[in-house]
């Protein structure tokens, strides 16, 4: 369930690490804890972002929930499908559920291994 | 006891299931040194004693005064019909329509509701209502300051100064920037508003008509606002808004009202109506109860609460508001009324006020000394220029059974002559006639 | 059911249409004239009398159904009520009346309704005084919070921070938020405040806590006297959410048991309707500590017996209404009151937490309560076992409407998973309860038979279960 290709947060981020920046979504196990995806607050490209920042929010019917930003950089792209298909999120949050391209100047640290997460959510 | 069902040996049978021994026992929990010291109220009485006390009470208020006071606040007339509609209790005794199947009547009725403002307004979206004109008002700020995260907000010195003065208690400790460009002469100042219009506001507010009834056109200064990234709020008059252009029209961003003026009694200030509508891009800053159309598993068309994950009760602290009853039921008596008075309905009692206003405008500025504040067009209520104390005036003609208007020194200073008149279409043309003999007679002597 | 615009024919008259209109061009220039009328529905008086008797046929309310729907109070609503508050003497009062040279004389009679009521609740809850102008409960909240602010601005307290329990109400925290304050969330145990978790977190920035007492999971909060201590302790305030005073009313006052401030809702406690969702009223409550604070204008009594309306409070936090609050709202709380007096209001809070418990104890076998000892006018009940087996709280919800009864609330509070929040009050019979856990004990039995039905329900409404999530992706907000 847990792709091993990437890289997680606490908060239920995932970053797939590009050259000179990472793509960004949440989870797997995060969709299903929202449930029904219905609306999703994307960040302004340009945007500059501390990683553990907000930057977003994502909606179902009973739910809202932020989205942190896992690394630190410059949004250079954020998925505007989701504007009119949030469920995008809900059917493949891997794949055509990414939130956003964020533009990285340093490595990117401080995310836990496909292990660490998988932990993280079993308990 | 009144409205308790249960016989004493239904409340035995209850506390022994329980496992009690006494009615005291189920209050075990609260410590014995917090216990009531004393619960010092009256009796009870019967239904019939407490009916005629009130009706006592009621009869100390004097309703047979001919009144022209307004001030944002109208006495229009009510078709019997408006207050029967919402006296069925299967409304007034429901609850937020939190389980929407069993809530489509209060559901499609405040569609209804929201359907008829968007339409009266000129604007694409309307929540369920919050508390009056002014909460409205605050609330609308509020979106602006959220969406587009400014802190410095200009309002128009023509805004009602029952509002200005909420605006501030509101955000005393909010760390935002209130800055009231005066009025001149009841007129709002277009181009010193638009000086300081500037890209670190978040919001103008304006209202129209304005307080000294005077009726103006924010287009232009609308569209500047738009280029600068500057959330447009028009307050406006509902009833008027049949016959005048609208914020839609004009470009607003948000506008509000207090809905009073649609069917609701005066009441002595409340319960009223705040009326919210907004463009498409605001919709995810609206605060309250917004009601949405969808189906149901079987395909048919139903009602149901939506973009509640907005809401206090889910986003706690990071709410959008912490709105949560509104003024439902007067949402629903407005719709009522809305539906009775039909558009040429609406705009009969717009333009039978304002007809009679102008009637009454002319018979006064004939009296000596009297003349209007300003030459701008207004539509049911002016403000005339005495020259004696408006306040003054008032207290001799209560005497006389007239209240000729509110005193904008009350609100203004330097305005102590100044008197606010509004006509709604319960006022006759004799009625003015006798009025302004009577003020004629006061200020010639 | 066709929506009043649907019904809609052109050129069908409104009966109350005005004959020979003026012109607007007589007054205005065109430029300030809308293009074209409003598109509103054009009906006659029938077809709107018809439409909305239709709708009202489409709704639970207390007359037809019990609605034990927690936190909300929804008792029986007095007709005589009703009657008082649509007096002309009452309803034809335009507010700006009293704040006329000689014309407060012909407000006696509703000014002395807002100081009689005013008095009335100041004894029921031993506050010092109070205002009526806010307009909801989370009105009030906001109010009361402003008021706290305003005291500590006052002493210059440096004070950032407002303590709000997980079991308080769902609208604390953004109240707090909205008058400016960090919200600190501390966590319960063992269903109530823990003032070892309070101590923790307590220091000069905390400006006073918000606590509902009894609080949302029903439970009384024990340890209230070590928490007024030491709030007070820091110069923090204690405030109280009057939601669930229904429970207490005569048994604790908030006053005399140190909160120095307190919101009631006059539509939960004294029996005024809740109206589809509103308009309720929120009023506050003081002690000496705050009273300078209070909003204006406020309703005083000269020597000679008038009252009138003082605005000479130079600390006043100022407008929180346009005028007096939701005055209807009050006219039908201080007539409730007045009908009960004090021997009636104790029978209410003894009887609304003799059913709470009654309903608790006749479900238990049935449902799991996380909290299982004598609540007071409501309790917390957990669907989890029936989750397990695919029936959630909200399935049992919608189950109960198609037996006639409205739902308890669901999903709140947070802090208990798939809960069932039930308050029955003390106007609903035995004869209800006991029908009511029937209903419900035969949904319970059908979660291991017949799941599949439960999840189907609601079958026997105006419309099955509706689609929330196209609601909220497709945006339909009018027509």
């Amino acid at each position: 369930m847990i792709p091993q290709d990437l890289l997680y947060t606490k908060s239920h981020e995932w970053v797939k690490v590009l050259e000179n920046s990472v793509l960004t979504g949440i989870t797997f196990f995060a969709q299903e804890q929202l449930g029904d995806i219905t609306f999703v607050e994307l960040p302004e490209v340009g945007r500059i972002l501390e990683q553990g920042e907000e930057m977003g929010v994502v909606e179902s019917v009973k739910a809202a929930s932020e989205i942190y930003a896992p690394v630190s950089g410059e949004v250079v792209e954020v998925n505007l499908d989701l504007e009119t298909a949030p469920e995008l999120i809900n059917h493949d949050p891997y794949g055509k559920g990414w939130i956003t391209k964020i533009k990285t100047t340093e490595p990117v640290t401080g995310l836990l291994s496909p292990d660490q997460y998988s932990q993280l959510v079993d308990s | 006891m009144p409205y308790i069902p249960h016989t004493p040996e239904q409340q035995k049978q209850m506390l022994e299931i329980i496992g009690l021994g006494s009615m005291d026992d189920l209050f075990q929990d609260i410590p014995d040194h917090l216990k009531p010291r004393s619960f010092d109220l009256p009796p009870g009485k019967s239904e019939m004693e407490v009916t005629g006390f009130l009706r006592q009470l009621s009869s100390r208020n004097s309703t047979g005064l001919k009144s022209f006071l307004g001030a944002g606040f109208y006495d229009h007339y009510i078709p019997a019909a408006a207050p029967a509609m919402i006296s069925r209790s299967e409304f007034y005794t429901a609850y937020t329509p939190y389980q929407a199947e069993a809530s489509q009547g209060s559901l499609q009725a405040l569609f209804e509701y929201q359907s008829a403002m968007c339409r009266l307004f000129d604007m694409e979206y309307a929540n369920a209502s919050v508390y009056d004109g002014g909460t409205a008002i605050y609330e609308a700020m509020m979106m602006a300051v959220r969406h587009i995260k400014r802190r410095k907000i200009i309002i128009s010195g023509d805004l009602s100064p029952i509002y200005q003065h909420m605006l501030k208690c509101y955000t005393k400790n909010l760390r935002l920037e209130l800055k009231v460009i005066d009025h001149l002469q009841g007129l709002p100042m277009m181009e010193n508003l638009m000086d300081v219009l500037d890209e670190n506001c978040a919001a103008l507010i304006v209202q129209n008509p304005n307080f000294f009834g005077n009726i103006l056109d924010y287009t232009e200064i609308f569209a500047h606002c738009h280029k600068l990234g500057i959330v447009s709020i028009a307050s406006v008059y509902p009833v008027m808004q049949s016959v005048l252009k609208t914020p839609g029209e004009m470009g607003a961003d948000i506008a509000v009202a207090e809905g009073q003026s649609l069917g609701l009694p005066l009441n002595f200030g409340g319960p009223y109506l705040g009326v919210m509508t907004c463009a498409r891009h605001l919709i995810r800053q609206m605060p309250g109860r917004i009601v949405g159309k969808t189906k149901d598993s079987e395909g048919r068309d139903g009602f149901v609460l939506t973009l509640q994950a907005r809401e206090q009760h889910i986003r706690r602290e990071k709410a959008t508001s912490n709105i949560c009853s509104n003024q439902s039921l007067c949402a629903l008596q407005a719709l009522a009324y809305i539906c009775l008075m039909g558009p040429s309905g609406l705009q009969g009692v717009a333009l039978k006020s304002m007809d009679l206003a102008h009637y009454a405008a002319k018979k006064l500025t004939d009296i000596d000394g009297v003349r209007l504040l300003n030459n701008s067009p207004f539509g049911n209520e002016f403000a005339l220029t005495l020259p004696v104390s408006a306040y003054d005036l008032i207290g001799e003609l209560v005497q006389k059974n007239f209240v000729p208007g509110f005193p904008l020194g009350r609100y203004y200073p330097g305005m102590d002559n100044c008197l606010l008149m509004a006509c709604t279409e319960k006022i006759s043309k004799q009625d003015i006639g006798i009025l302004s003999e009577l003020i004629r007679g006061i200020i010639e002597g | 059911m066709k929506t009043i615009f649907d019904r809609s024919i052109n050129g069908r008259l409104s009966p109350y249409q005005l004959e020979s209109l003026a012109n607007p061009r007589d007054f205005l220039p065109g430029g300030l004239i809308r293009k074209t009328p409003p598109d509103l529905p054009r009906v006659g008086e029938l077809d709107v009398v018809r439409h909305f008797t239709g709708l009202s046929k489409r709704n639970f309310g207390v007359d037809s159904n019990f609605y034990p729907l927690g936190s909300c109070t929804m008792k029986y609503n007095p007709k005589f009520m009703e009657q008082i508050a649509s007096l002309n003497g009452f309803t034809d009062l335009h507010p700006l009346l009293p704040q006329l040279k000689g014309a407060g004389l012909y407000t006696q009679g509703a000014l002395q309704v807002i100081y009689e009521l005013e008095d009335l609740l100041c004894r029921i809850t031993g506050m010092e005084a109070y205002t009526l102008q806010p307009m909801a409960g989370a009105h009030g909240e906001l109010t009361g919070a402003m008021l706290m602010a305003a005291y500590h601005n006052k002493k210059k307290n440096k004070k950032t921070t407002l303590i709000v329990p997980d079991s308080a109400h769902g609208t604390n925290p953004s109240s707090a938020a909205i008058a400016g304050y960090d919200v600190l969330t501390i966590k319960s145990r063992d269903g109530i405040i823990d003032p070892t978790a309070l101590k923790q977190v307590l220091d000069n920035s905390v400006a006073g806590i918000m606590m509902t007492c009894p609080n949302t999971l029903g439970l009384f909060e024990s340890h209230l006297p070590e928490i007024v201590d030491l709030i007070h302790s820091v110069d923090g305030l204690l405030y109280y959410d009057g939601a669930n005073l229904n429970a207490i009313l005569g048994r604790m006052l908030p006053g005399e048991a140190g909160f120095d401030v307190v919101h009631l809702n006059l539509h939960k406690t004294f029996g005024t309707p809740h109206g589809s969702g509103g308009p309720g009223s929120g009023p506050v409550g003081v002690n000496k500590k705050l009273e300078p604070f209070l909003p204006i204008s406020r309703v005083v009594r000269l020597d000679d017996g008038q009252f009138f309306l003082n605005y000479a409070y130079p600390d006043s936090i100022g407008y929180i209404a346009p005028f007096y609050g939701n005055f209807g709202v009050m006219l039908k709380a201080y007539a409730y009151i007045l009908r009960l007096g004090r021997e009636g209001l104790l029978r209410v809070s003894e009887n609304a937490v003799l059913s709470a418990n009654y309903l608790r104890k006749k479900l238990e076998q049935h449902l799991h309560i996380p909290y299982n000892r004598i609540c007071m006018h409501e309790f917390v009940a957990s669907a989890v076992e029936q989750a397990k087996k695919g029936v959630r709280a909200v399935d049992i919800a919608k189950a109960l409407l198609d037996r006639g009864h409205y739902a308890p609330t669901v999903y709140f509070p947070l802090i208990v998973k798939e809960c069932l929040m039930m308050e029955p009050t003390e106007t609903e019979s035995k004869e209800t309860l006991d029908v009511f856990v029937d209903d419900l004990v035969d949904i319970l039995m059908k979660v291991d038979r017949d799941p599949e039905t439960i999840r189907k329900s609601p079958q026997n409404t105006p419309v099955s279960r509706l689609d929330e999530v196209l609601a909220a992706r497709n945006m339909q907000l009018c027509m």
